[in-house]
């Protein structure tokens, strides 16, 4: 479970103080799949961005399965992010490096003591008496690359270069990359803003798939209501770095009370 | 016309002369000079390497930025840069005579020429790494990588193109250097132009050198130029 309680991030520059989040609160609950969205600069990458510490919040928390993760020292904080994945619009893949050296990136990286077993949860491997040192042995690597490479249907792909490859299969492979160490939670920012409907549309069943067979948290941040609508069972729409709505997704979209949600909901039909 | 046919043929019979008088001499030149580039090459990155890697990682927008070393690094990389290398060269004569034992010879030279590299190197090295796309890096991160894993498994794999291409501008600079090296008793081809070309009026001689020279300088470009490019998975 994510947890975020009265977070605020605001920029301080030689003059002029800006705030991008102002006091957000939101529970993201194990399995959710969780849109969240709002218009340009409303503070949706600042947000999830927060959620796995590569931007610090100012003020308040983020909690993740009952772990304070705001003030960690780097190496644990290090170990908690192994068990969040992350995917961008950008894809950010190695250029030099064959699709299958970019899947086994995070795993060779990890030592089996950071290892998470298969949909476990932080606070009960953190538990796990096994605390091997070594690193992850290449057989296992392999057969993890192997399966992810057969769940994103790119198998023959393995020893091509990401320039080889289209936007689509470039995602797919970052999806790949971000599953390896089996995390629970997957952040996507703007994952598919930089595909066509099509390809979106492959993505994000590729994403509900996984979803449903590994129970991994999704959390999606996006300006596109269809996106919402495809996958997400609840959603919160952040405008001028507040939240101003959340909930179910049927429910916000039938009972929505603000004025943007309309907008966005509106500007997709 | 026929003036033209008789030049060429002067020529090549000088050519021919230079040849079976001077070839010991030329060869060892070139031998000289390519000691002295590429031992100076090598261990020059030895040092300027890590050096310009520290001063991306420590830099603002690096990825464990800390201002005062890399205010530091900055100041010492341009100082270094901004001392003539011929200046460098005898201002450091004692230290290279307390290392080596003397300041004659090409192994001498290498000394000076080392010194005088590694901050040039150490700055291409940081714009390498610069130019690398942030996102990778990010992705990196937010994965869990300690920083040593983003420079050894991120930054250095994504960069090693450029940084190929950096190791033969450095090379092709040395081999600049070495010919002021050779003024100074470190012989190699630049010390033979010099020698012939100034002290005893030969031109036929310098000219020679000259041609071997630039040879050699393309040769190494368009080596260093294959390499990355064979390398380099960005752009297939
Ligand atoms: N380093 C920074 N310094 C100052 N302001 C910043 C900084 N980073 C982001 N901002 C501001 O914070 C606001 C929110 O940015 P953010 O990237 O989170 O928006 P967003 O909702 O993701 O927008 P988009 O849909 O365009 O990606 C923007 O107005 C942006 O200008
Ligand atoms: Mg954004």
């Amino acid at each position: 479970m994510i947890k975020i309680k009265n977070l605020t991030k605001t920029y301080q520059n030689k003059k002029t103080k800006t705030t991008v989040l102002n006091n957000i609160n939101l529970e993201i609950e194990d399995g959710d799949i969780f849109g969240i969205i709002g218009m340009s600069g409303a503070g949706k990458s600042t947000l999830i961005r927060c959620m796995n510490l590569l931007e610090k919040p100012t003020s308040g928390s983020v909690h993740i399965d009952g772990i304070n993760i705001t003030n960690l020292d780097r190496k644990s904080l290090s170990k908690v992010r192994k068990n969040i994945g992350m995917i961008f619009q950008g894809f950010n893949l190695l250029m030099q490096k064959t699709v299958e050296k970019n899947i086994a990136f995070g795993l060779e990286i990890i030592r089996i003591k950071d290892f998470v077993p298969e949909n476990m949860k932080i606070n009960e491997y953190k538990s796990l008496s096994y605390l091997e040192k070594r690193k992850v042995k290449k057989v296992e690597t392999k057969r993890k690359v192997s399966e992810l490479l057969k769940i994103i249907d790119l198998e023959d792909k393995a020893k091509a270069y990401p320039s080889m490859l289209s936007g689509g299969q470039r995602q797919r492979v970052a999806i790949a990359r971000a599953l390896a160490t089996n995390p629970s939670v997957l952040l996507c920012d703007e994952a598919t803003s930089a595909l066509d409907s099509m390809t979106t549309k492959s993505i994000l069943t590729l994403l509900k798939k996984i979803n449903e067979e590994t129970k991994v948290t999704i959390v999606i941040i996006t300006h596109e209501m269809n996106v919402v609508k495809e996958i997400c069972n609840k959603v919160a729409v952040i405008d001028q770095s507040e939240i101003i709505e959340q909930g179910s997704a049927p429910d916000v979209f039938k009972n929505h009370q603000s004025e943007i949600t309309r907008q966005l909901i509106g500007g997709e039909l | 016309m026929d003036n033209f046919m008789k030049l060429i043929n002067g020529l090549s019979n000088t050519l021919n002369d230079i040849m079976t008088n001077y070839s010991d001499m030329l060869v060892q030149g070139m031998l000289d000079t390519l000691y002295m580039t590429l031992v100076a090459t090598i261990i020059a990155y030895l040092f300027g390497l890590p050096i310009g890697i520290l001063a991306e990682v420590t830099s603002k927008d690096g990825i464990h930025p800390m201002p005062v070393i890399n205010k530091v690094l900055g100041f010492i990389i341009n100082v270094g840069r901004s001392i003539p290398f011929i200046i460098l060269l005898v201002a450091i004569m004692p230290f290279t005579r307390m290392v080596i034992g003397t300041t004659i010879g090409p192994k001498a030279a290498t000394v000076p020429l080392i010194i005088g590299a590694i901050p040039f190197i150490a700055r291409l090295v940081e714009n390498s790494l610069k130019e690398l796309d942030k996102g990778v890096i990010e992705a990196a991160r937010s994965m869990g990588a300690s920083d040593m894993q983003i420079v050894f498994k991120v930054m250095l794999v994504e960069a090693l193109p450029s940084i190929i291409l950096g190791v033969s501008l450095s090379s092709i600079t040395l081999v600049g250097y070495t010919a002021m090296a050779g003024t100074v008793g470190g012989r190699g081809l630049g010390d033979i132009a010099i020698r012939y070309g100034y002290y005893r009026y030969q031109p036929d001689v310098m000219i020679i050198t000259i041609i071997l020279l630039v040879i050699l300088v393309q040769i190494i470009q368009s080596i260093g130029q294959l390499i990355s490019k064979k390398i380099d998975k960005k752009n297939t």
